[in-house]
């Protein structure tokens, strides 16, 4: 039977791991190569690194990190975070990257995924959007939850995929870093509308809220600060999955 | 990059370990660096390239693939390799596919309406049987053969896909696993020739397993 994965996300700057709040006050926390292996022995399904410097010179070091993954984790990952042009994706492929997740870049430029997903395959191009409730529904807002899109993130959900995204990470805006759980309605609103994997992402403060996202129709759950702050272990989170009776690899 | 290819065919010791030689066909599809480490890990001394007269000479021949079948037919074709690896399977080389590699390994495939390589008898199609298009993550692998390969199963690997191979001979389905209800074929092989659907270097140790099974398999009788 497929299992529900339990993923942590890395923030990375260049080639280090960094933590924050909001991408401020960010404090350099060491190798993400050893933190990505660290992870996948403590059981994680797959890892996310989002790469957040925005400086040129900072590419060629998240490169260099990609290649060292490559060699020392033995599950998927993914990075985001700066992918602007087909280019892009295909040096963090060719680096030893398994999917790639865009974003805003989609947003400027639906095509994009077309072209990612005819160049690469639709199996290693991930969507990701982040998503802040407003009148009548979710709206996307893009450039890290910054700018408003006046898009409707169902309806940007169901383009993505139709365009060719292979899975969909799909964060809420409101619940991230509140860690009082996951927006549910969400996730389940989306599911219903594409066929193509869905990650839950922002909001998780324990086992319960990634179970919860999980049974509202979530493929995955993406989680940080719980793993970071070294409260809990994926492979902790997915006994407990596997206790409430949802498939986990354990 | 360590590893010096060995004669073909040939088992030497190194630091106290079998090291069986194994050439990783470089048509293009990215990311073999991990495949190479996985390999490594699991005994293997690799060599990674694109030289057709290479992959012919080898005794050991792995088919990676990641992206779309016509896309990487067409690069097969353009560098020489697609001849290469069936001169390869006809001397009597042991041939691995993974996952696009795999596919890649029978007569056809319905993405993009592509003949194959033609080294197994059947084709890839998609998985219409399925609730959700890509089968990504990690799912049961049960063995359906006495075979080398199977020994390494049961296990739960990694999978990340659209299509999946139907081979003609019910005898080259070594393992299965199941979506939407239905198993498919996520071990296939005859003969020399086999493969995994799922990614053995992204299945962490399971994985490892499964490619310690292929190279012992194939070091057995060379």
């Amino acid at each position: 039977m497929l299992r529900k994965r339990v993923i942590p996300c890395l923030d990375v700057r260049g080639g280090r791991l960094v933590k924050g709040v909001r991408f401020r006050e960010l404090r350099d926390c060491g190798d993400p190569v050893d933190a990505a292996e660290r992870y996948a022995a403590a059981g994680a399904d797959e890892i996310v690194w989002l790469n957040i410097a925005a400086e040129a010179e900072a590419w060629r070091e998240l490169l260099e990190a990609v290649e060292r993954a490559a060699e020392r984790v033995d599950i998927p990952l993914t990075v985001g975070g700066g992918i602007d042009r087909p280019e892009r994706a295909r040096e963090l492929l060719l680096a030893g990257a398994d999917k790639i997740s865009v974003n805003s870049a989609a947003l400027r430029t639906p095509e994009l995924i077309d072209e990612l997903a005819e160049r690469l395959g639709s199996q290693c191009v991930v969507v990701a959007m982040d998503a802040a409730r407003g009148d009548g529904g979710w709206w996307t807002y893009s450039r890290g939850g910054m700018q408003p899109t006046g898009i409707d993130t169902v309806e940007w959900a169901q383009e993505a995929a139709r365009r060719g995204s292979g899975e969909l990470l799909v964060t809420s805006i409101d619940s991230d870093g509140g860690r009082r759980g996951y927006d549910l309605e969400l996730i389940g609103r989306i599911r219903e509308r594409v066929r193509v994997p869905v990650i839950a992402s922002g909001g998780a403060g324990g086992a319960g809220d990634i179970v919860a996202a999980l049974r509202a129709g979530a493929d995955a759950a993406l989680a940080a600060s719980i793993f970071h702050d070294g409260e809990t272990t994926p492979d902790d989170v997915k006994r407990e999955v596997a206790a409430c009776g949802l498939p986990a690899r354990v | 990059m360590g590893a010096r290819p060995w004669p073909g065919g040939r088992r030497a010791e190194h630091e106290g370990q079998p090291v069986t030689p194994v050439c990783v066909v470089d048509y293009g599809a990215g990311n073999l660096r991990s495949l190479r480490t996985g390999l490594e890990r699991a005994g293997a001394a690799v060599t990674v390239t694109d030289d057709p007269a290479r992959v012919a000479a080898a005794g050991r021949v792995l088919v990676p693939g990641v992206g779309a079948a016509g896309a990487a037919m067409a690069a097969l074709e353009r560098r020489g390799l697609a001849g290469a690896i069936r001169d390869a399977a006809a001397a009597g080389a042991y041939v691995f596919g993974i996952c696009l590699g795999l596919q890649l390994l029978f007569d056809a495939s319905d993405e993009d309406d592509v003949p194959c390589l033609g080294l197994l008898p059947g084709r890839a199609v998609a998985m219409s049987f399925a609730d959700r298009v890509p089968h990504m993550g990690w799912n049961d692998v049960t063995p359906q053969a006495d075979h080398p390969l199977a020994r390494a199963l049961p296990a739960v690997c990694y999978f990340a896909h659209s299509y999946a191979v139907e081979p003609a001979a019910a005898g080259s389905v070594l393992g299965t696993t199941e979506l939407g209800g239905r198993p498919f074929a996520s071990v296939a092989g005859a003969g020399r020739v086999a493969g995994t659907q799922f990614h053995p270097e992204k299945s962490g140790p399971a994985g490892r397993d499964l490619l310690r099974a292929f190279l012992r398999w194939s070091a057995r009788a060379a």
